[in-house]
């Protein structure tokens, strides 16, 4: 059961046997294909598992049930869903640009992809380790609305179009923040390097030892990034009230669930860049001098701490959705550029004066 | 060259059709939108997606025909609408219903406009994209509709009128399941307060937009608490009472603002204000016979007859005509809808398309009653 403590025994394990079969540019080769195997294998059932639970916790905040037909407990509910998509047509609008069309859902799933390879899942489970790790992550998550501008551009919508304009506005605004309030925490580690930012988490997580300035710029990242992954209470860019489905009207069938499963694959990884970084990733809860309660967390694998932790950001960024009313695109401008923007960039300044006087824990 | 290219970049309206089909428009209305932008310079709305004829099939209709019809066109308030015929066609026969339909009648509009209202927040909120209203709503309005399932055998459209008084009895646990809805929802009340009204998003969102001053208000004929809440004292209950409503005492709510907000806090109001009413006749059911009998073929004198109720949109009026046979000569049905969309494009412009669903929302429309 080692391994579920540090999966580098098993990485490197793996590593061993393959080294002793292969050449060294084979073994690398392999590896790599381990890895996006494994990165694709745990896209699906994310979202399998975010739909259904998006589902659940949706009805348990209406009063209502949820699925509950298919399977136990509806469980099997969104396999079904899934098949249903797959054997459903897949139309193009007669002045689509269909290059474009057909391109736009899978770049949205590329930068889901490149983003989840550097997530640091637990000890020694990560497949990219960078030296830059969350400029890397910052900077391929916003790749998707590249995705979102061509699929409203190309499906010849003007719904479509404004959905993606809105989008453009929304994701290029909120980015900052997201940017700038993981640099807050930067700050205090004084590396890119996602792995070392959890290392330096061990006696305890930087949303306790860093004062009231991560306190802020956690709730600034929750807002921030919220809004980066166009769910609600900023879902403008589908606004299905307003624009029928914004920029992913036209599609039907598997693409439309591609840009459907890309919306829960990113909160999943802002969510887990949002725990890796102010709740300690992997990290068990340890408080100061408890020897025996640090143990007894010690003993909860930290994968499942890495997990439950990400559930309970994705729970919040749920709760928001299935409460707030959508805001208005020029009161979501004003939210960041006005309030978020200085608000961070003030607390910047404040938490590098903190570091600097060493004030921090 | 570089005046092309300014040429080029100069902005253009363009133009987008909101609905047919389209999910906050409620119905079938078609709104055709010139936008620059996102920012709405006009509103056109094209009508005729749901047109039935209604009042052309009301002249070769019998008048216990016509009382059905109505139910139709504003699904919502269906029992005023009846109401509304049957005080046309009992005026023009010189009737005087028994007390106990009059009261009836008046609880049974209350606990009506009480639906529609919950029914017109629940979407109000998902218009806004707060789904979780919806449900909300719809949890509540349940128990009004179960109370008329069981009293009348129809949830939504009940054709429970007919000239001359009510087509059965209420039911004998009419009156214990009305006060217990009143009972809970007099508790829920106040969580529509905490999820929607004291949002500060929602409040941001309803402020200050689509803006409607009282002389707006009077000259589109705006009814209604869409009306009231532009300051234009126009609830027919007050000013020309029918059935029991000169027996209860309640408050027209008036708001001045005019605004998204003042229609959504004049709705809000009127629901206290309906359980109120509900309260004071609940008790007070006097017993007595539940319709005047009337000849099977009902044939009206000469002449012509106006009646209007308040339904949960406004004034509903209806303009009967008759020649003495047993169907109207012209039968003219004037709906609050209609008027209140036709101030649409009045209010919406200069707006943003959100704005332009919120207004939509507040201005609480049914399209079949728009377009009869």
């Amino acid at each position: 059961m080692n391994w579920l403590y540090d999966f580098s025994y098993l990485t490197q394990s793996i590593h061993e046997s393959l080294s002793g079969n292969f050449e060294p540019t084979t073994v690398t080769i392999i590896e790599m294909v381990i890895a996006a195997v494994a990165i694709m294998i745990l896209f699906a059932i994310l979202g399998i598992i975010l739909v259904y639970a998006e589902r659940k916790v949706s009805a348990f905040f209406q009063q209502r049930l949820g699925p509950m037909r298919v399977g136990f407990w509806g469980t099997a509910q969104t396999i079904a869903d899934v098949l249903k998509l797959l054997m459903k047509e897949p139309m193009i609008n007669k002045n689509a640009d269909r290059f474009l069309f057909n391109l736009a859902p899978y770049i949205i799933m590329l930068a889901a992809f490149m983003a989840m390879a550097a997530l640091p899942f637990a000890k020694g489970l990560q497949a990219l380790d960078f030296d830059i790790g969350i400029l890397y992550v910052s900077a391929v998550s916003s790749l998707g609305v590249i995705g979102i501008l061509i699929a409203g551009w190309s499906s010849d919508n003007k719904y479509s179009l404004i959905g993606a304009m809105r989008s453009g506005a929304q994701i290029i605004s909120y980015e900052l923040s997201v940017g700038l309030s993981l640099l807050t925490i930067v700050v205090l580690t004084g590396s890119l390097q996602l792995s070392t930012i959890v290392e330096s988490q061990a006696d305890g997580w930087w949303i306790f030892k860093g004062h009231i300035p991560a306190v802020i710029a956690f709730l600034i990242f929750l807002i921030a990034s919220t809004a980066e992954t166009n769910r609600g209470p900023f879902d403008l860019a589908e606004a299905e009230s307003e624009l029928t489905a914004g920029f992913h009207t036209e599609y039907s069938g598997m693409k439309f669930a591609f840009f459907f499963l890309a919306e829960f694959a990113n909160m999943f990884i802002v969510c887990a860049i949002g725990a890796t970084v102010f709740l300690g990733g992997w990290m068990p809860f340890h408080i100061g001098d408890w020897q025996g309660f640090n143990a007894v967390m010690d003993y909860i694998p930290p994968i499942f701490w890495f997990f439950g932790k990400v559930g309970f950001m994705i729970f919040l960024m749920m709760w928001f959705r299935w409460t707030f009313p959508r805001l208005r695109i020029d009161q979501l401008l004003t939210l960041e550029w006005k309030y978020l923007l200085p608000v961070n960039l003030m607390n910047i300044l404040l938490m590098a004066f903190l570091s600097l006087m060493g004030w921090h824990f | 060259m570089e005046e092309t290219v300014e040429k080029e970049l100069e902005s253009k309206e363009y133009f987008i059709n909101m609905g047919p089909q389209h999910p906050s428009t409620h119905g079938v209305l078609r709104l055709v939108l010139s936008l620059d932008g996102e920012i709405i310079r006009k509103v056109q709305p094209h009508l005729g997606y749901i047109h039935r004829s209604i009042e052309k099939m009301c002249e070769h209709d019998s008048y216990q025909q016509i009382v059905h019809l109505t139910d139709r066109m504003d699904y919502l308030s269906c029992h005023m609408n009846n109401e509304a015929v049957c005080l046309a066609i009992e005026q023009a026969l010189e009737l005087e219903v028994p007390d106990r339909v009059k009261v009836i009648r008046t609880i049974i509009d209350e606990l009506t406009r009480l639906s529609s209202h919950q029914l017109w927040w629940g979407v109000m909120g998902m218009d806004l994209g707060a789904i979780t209203t919806f449900l909300y709503g719809f949890r509540d309005r349940e128990m009004i509709t179960d109370i008329f399932e069981e009293t009348c055998g129809a949830r939504l459209t009940m054709n429970y009128n007919i000239p001359g008084g009510l087509f059965f009895d209420i039911h004998p646990n009419f009156q214990k399941r009305t006060k217990d809805f009143l009972t809970h929802f007099k508790k829920k009340l106040p969580e529509y307060d905490t999820l929607l009204s004291n949002n500060v998003i929602f409040k941001q969102r309803m402020e200050g937009i689509g803006k409607l001053s009282k002389e707006d208000a009077i000259s589109y004929g705006v009814t209604g608490p869409t009306g009231r809440a532009s300051g234009f004292s126009c609830d027919v209950r007050k000013q020309h009472p029918y059935m029991a409503y000169d027996k209860v005492q309640f408050k027209e709510i008036i708001e001045t603002d005019g605004d998204c907000l003042a229609r959504y806090r004049c709705r809000i109001a009127e629901m206290w204000e309906s359980m109120s009413i509900i309260e004071q006749l609940i008790d007070n059911i006097p017993e007595g016979p539940i319709k005047v009998p009337t000849k099977v073929v009902i044939k009206l004198p000469k002449g012509e007859w106006y009646q209007k109720v308040e339904t949960a949109r406004g004034e509903f009026g209806v303009y009967i005509i008759s020649e003495g046979q047993k169907s109207p000569y012209r039968l003219k049905f004037r709906s609050p809808g209609f008027s209140n969309l036709s101030a649409l494009d009045h209010m919406a412009r200069g707006c943003k398309i959100a704005d332009l669903v919120a207004i939509m929302s507040t201005l609480d429309l049914v399209i079949p009653d728009i377009d009869r």
